[in-house]
């Protein structure tokens, strides 16, 4: 509410929902990582966020992203509307913060989780239901002030 | 002169072609005009001030396609703004629902020229009630001074 509130910013549907089911190949020629399933973000607080090559505020946010992998953050990612091999070219270039990747060239999975634009982060708890979502690049604010508190808190609950 | 006339007919016959791509477009025209007119009350989530029948932006044209796809599955209309509105919220709908959550947003504007107005009335009743009083008559002594003043060459 407000003058504000971005109105690009739609709130999303999904908040205390279970994730949509879906079950992704690994992005084609990726060296190494896991695919990515629905089923696969429970069990602990994880992050997924939805990048492209093509996405140029992806490209701002990949040094962030870089530094949480390696402080051990929990990190799959969502390949969205990518080319066969963008996704792992991109990966290869830059570094590969991800754990898993799901490759979702229809942008099918995406229209499922509200997708807007990449990029968008998705706090997921331990049951696998998505309890926020960050739209845009994850900054150094964004990670101390919203992100970091809400794992925290995500970790500590049962 | 023909020329033009044939011209000016045919931009009034014009409709706007809207961003469908020959290859989004369903064989069967009356399952195709359906997908229009559903896909032109859905917002573009990306530019948001246009429907998907309108946009260019690639999510739109996703998003026809999905609209597309659900009709052939058999969905009605209501089924396949549904299906984006789940995912996509009230939002997606140009036209928003009316109901508990949207009163405000179809009902706010009424009340606004309501309030406005009877601000309005409640002023010029004010003012015409002002109006009406008549001014106090002058005394002798003003009378005298007036009309010592309006007789002054000066003024």
């Amino acid at each position: 509410m407000g003058l504000r509130r971005d109105p690009a910013i739609l709130p999303s549907m999904l908040i205390d929902r279970p994730l949509p089911a879906f079950d992704l190949q690994n992005a084609p020629e990726r060296d190494q990582g896991r695919p990515l399933a629905s089923t696969d973000l429970r069990g602990e607080p994880t992050l997924l966020n939805v990048f492209a090559s093509w996405c140029v505020s992806c490209r701002v946010e990949h040094p962030m992203l870089m530094r949480l992998a390696r402080d051990g953050e929990p990190l799959h990612g969502l390949n969205w509307k990518d080319g066969e091999r963008d996704g792992a070219r991109w990966l290869d270039e830059f570094g590969d913060p991800y754990d898993r990747v799901g490759h979702d060239p229809t942008g099918r999975t995406g229209i499922d989780l509200g997708v807007t634009g990449a990029p968008e982060t998705f706090v997921i708890d331990r049951q696998g239901r998505v309890r926020y979502r960050h739209v845009g690049p994850i900054t150094e604010a964004v990670w101390a002030d919203t992100l970091a508190p809400m794992m925290a808190e995500l970790r500590a609950e049962p | 002169m023909i020329r033009l006339a044939a011209l000016l007919v045919a931009l009034l016959l014009a409709t706007p072609a809207g961003a469908v791509l020959p290859e989004e477009r369903l064989e069967d025209p009356a399952l195709e005009s359906r997908a229009r007119q559903i896909s032109r009350d859905l917002r573009c989530v990306v530019c948001q001030n246009q429907s998907i029948d309108e946009s260019d932006a690639p999510l739109a044209a996703d998003l026809r396609v999905l609209v597309r796809e659900r009709l052939l599955a058999g969905d009605s209309d209501e089924e396949a703004r549904a299906y984006l509105v789940a995912r996509y919220g009230d939002y997606v709908l140009l036209k928003p629902a009316f109901d508990i959550g949207t009163a405000v947003l179809w009902l706010g504007p009424l009340l606004a020229v309501l309030t406005g107005g009877a601000g309005v009335a409640v002023y010029w009743k004010g003012r015409s009630g002002r109006a009406a009083v008549e001014p106090a008559p002058l005394a002798a002594d003003e009378r005298r001074r007036l009309d010592a003043l309006l007789k002054d060459d000066r003024l």
